[in-house]
């Protein structure tokens, strides 16, 4: 019988012939921990981890990105523990300048299609994106795969959603379609599996676009979001389908969703979660607007900084209204500076900082006062997550156009009011 | 450290109306109220505590008890100590419908016996009811019949009988 995606990826890392339920002893390629957490896993190492407790520093690396630099003495402190254990050891970190630590991996080409990897981010998942497994795991279970190279997982069963039509609306982006997923499946029918995800629009997508979508897998409840390598991803790794990850045609799948989506317009998660999904053009009562926040692991690459500059060229955001803009890696930012987007936005009236998760871990760029209401591209707006605010998830060009109107409105709006040129 | 595969002992049924409790979370069975603990021998008094009709589980278990729930336990935060309550007061293992993802990969890497009994039926096992349980082989015997739980994969064993995941660790040589 065929095996799906995450069956293949599992079964030639150690899982052997393994299905749905089965335990297996993962052999992982790359062993990660970021600024949160990491400290606790060098603790466990300190403790348990014996003469060698790295089997292999090639492959084992320390992501900063939560809080860069640090501006509390006890994540400087976290850092700086990581910083002489790794020295010690001989591990590569990747410090508080390079920015979230599951992109750089992809930019830098070492998560690649069929992959495996695993460390302390909840949104590891994201490797999905590009075909590949990752996944977050607690302090001890990461210190355990730093000391070994293995790490034991069981087998999720896989489901497929197939994605019918074309979005008729040019507006509509990637995080659209991951807010409809949200609002679709937020009962527990994605809880624990492996989701595959098909259709034209998945051919067609750029490797942004599957990362916005792959990231917010665990908002999903699922274990990772799946996206068979289309050209644009094959293309980052300079890689050959043959040697990338598909299901096999035969393969079985415990249930098969379809989800239309000609009829996708700009959509945000309302207060007090991720799965409370509305569309724009549903407000009948203006949302004001006091901050808005573009950045994260959902919305940081350089496409959506594109598509930021891009709307606000020659506008101006709105008296009052904060616009905070945080690239997700150095190499985005990099681009921004040669390519005259940092100039625009700093025109606009953004507020632009250093890249790394900002708006969304412990206050990189600033948190939400009671009351405040934001306008979010990141994926989680559970009460207290980004401060004491109302926050809203939405994509690029609803934040952009919300930034620049003072409340929340599309990108259909603003180029029908024009704002302020 | 030899564990035990094969167990003997009193079951806790946590069952409401006559039928085991569904989607008992990490605060019924340990309560954010007392996270700050971090010794784990200080963490058995909270066993169950916030679990209605159960809250004097923890004065009442005796070391070599077991518990028995119904879907989804532990589900919620990921926390340690909802796992660690239950080893600092001796409790053989937990048999369980289902479990909760976290809580099973957290229960596996501390060395708590996990038992799944997809299927149970309400009432084969009384509350207080002496079982005896094969870890290895799945099989349940009680006054009044038997029953075949999933037997413990050999992966969540192999940890079990080490004592938990750095214990194994130690005897298993990293892949040169
Ligand atoms: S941007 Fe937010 S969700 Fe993404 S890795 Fe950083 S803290 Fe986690």
């Amino acid at each position: 019988m065929g095996r799906t995606m995450i069956e293949k990826m599992l079964g030639s890392h150690g899982g052997g012939d393994c299905g749905p339920g089965d335990i297996i002893w993962l052999e992982v390629d790359n062993r990660t921990a970021r600024d949160f957490a990491g400290a606790n896993v060098v603790a466990n190492l300190e403790q348990y981890g014996g003469e060698k407790p790295i089997e292999d520093p090639g492959k084992t690396f320390f992501t900063f990105d939560c809080n860069v630099p640090a501006n509390t003495i006890p994540y400087a402190n976290n850092q700086h523990r990581i910083r002489m254990f790794a020295r010690k050891h001989g591990l590569r970190v990747y410090d508080v300048d390079y920015g979230i630590g599951s992109h750089v991996l992809i930019e830098e080409k070492l998560a690649g299609p069929g992959s495996t990897t695993v460390g302390t981010d909840s949104h590891l998942n994201i490797m999905g994106a590009v075909g590949a497994f990752g996944q977050g795991m607690g302090d001890l279970d990461i210190a355990f795969t730093f000391k070994t190279g293995t790490t034991w997982f069981e087998v999720p069963p896989s489901v497929r959603i197939d994605l019918t039509g074309t979005p008729s609306s040019d507006e509509v982006e990637a995080k659209d379609l991951a807010l409809l997923l949200l609002g679709r499946f937020r009962g527990h029918e994605l809880l624990g599996r492996s989701v595959e995800i098909y259709g034209d629009w998945v051919e067609r997508a750029s490797l942004e676009d599957c990362i916005t979508v792959a990231s917010q897998a665990t908002e999903m409840g699922a274990i990772i979001a799946l996206f068979p390598p289309n050209a644009s991803v094959l293309g980052h790794f300079g890689m050959s389908r043959e040697e990338a990850v598909y299901a096999d045609p035969d393969a079985s799948y415990q249930a098969t969703y379809e989800v239309g989506i000609s009829e996708l317009e700009p959509l945000v998660a309302c207060p007090p979660g991720p799965t409370n999904v509305r569309p724009v053009s549903g407000f009948t009562e203006p949302v004001p607007v006091d901050s808005v926040f573009l950045g994260s692991c959902t919305n940081g690459t350089l496409q959506d900084m594109e598509l930021a500059a891009r709307l606000l060229e020659g506008r101006k955001v709105h008296p009052g209204v904060m616009l905070r803009v945080v690239p997700a890696t150095r190499k985005v930012w990099g681009e921004m500076l040669r390519r005259g987007l940092l100039d625009i936005i700093f025109e606009a009236g953004g507020i632009l900082s250093n890249p790394g998760c900002g708006g969304c871990a412990a206050g990189q760029i600033g948190m939400t006062g009671r009351g405040e209401v934001q306008i979010s591209t990141s994926n989680r707006n559970f009460t207290g997550k980004q401060g004491d605010g109302d926050t809203y998830l939405a994509g690029v060009g609803t934040a952009v156009a919300s930034a620049v109107l003072g409340r929340l409105a599309s990108v259909h709006d603003l180029q029908a009011k024009g704002g302020r040129r | 450290m030899t564990r035990p595969v094969r167990l003997e002992g009193r079951v806790w049924v946590l069952e409401r109306d006559g039928r085991l409790i569904d989607d008992i979370d990490t605060d019924m069975i340990y309560h954010n109220a007392h996270l700050a603990v971090t010794e784990a021998s200080q963490m058995g008094q909270y066993a169950l505590g916030n679990l209605k009709g159960f809250s004097d589980f923890a004065s009442k278990a005796s070391a070599g008890d077991l518990v028995l729930a119904g879907d989804n336990f532990g589900s919620g935060s990921s926390r340690q100590h909802a796992v660690d309550c239950f080893i600092s007061l001796g409790i053989l293992a937990i048999m369980a419908r289902s479990f909760g993802a976290i809580y099973k990969r957290n229960a596996i890497n501390s060395g708590l016996a996990l038992v799944e009994v997809p299927g149970l039926p309400d009432g084969l096992i009384e509350h207080h009811e002496t079982v005896a349980l094969d870890l290895e082989t799945g099989y349940l015997s009680v006054g009044s019949g038997e029953f075949h739980a999933r037997p413990m994969s050999s992966v969540s064993r192999d940890i079990y009988l080490a004592g938990g995941l750095f214990e194994y660790a130690r005897t298993r040589e990293p892949r040169a």
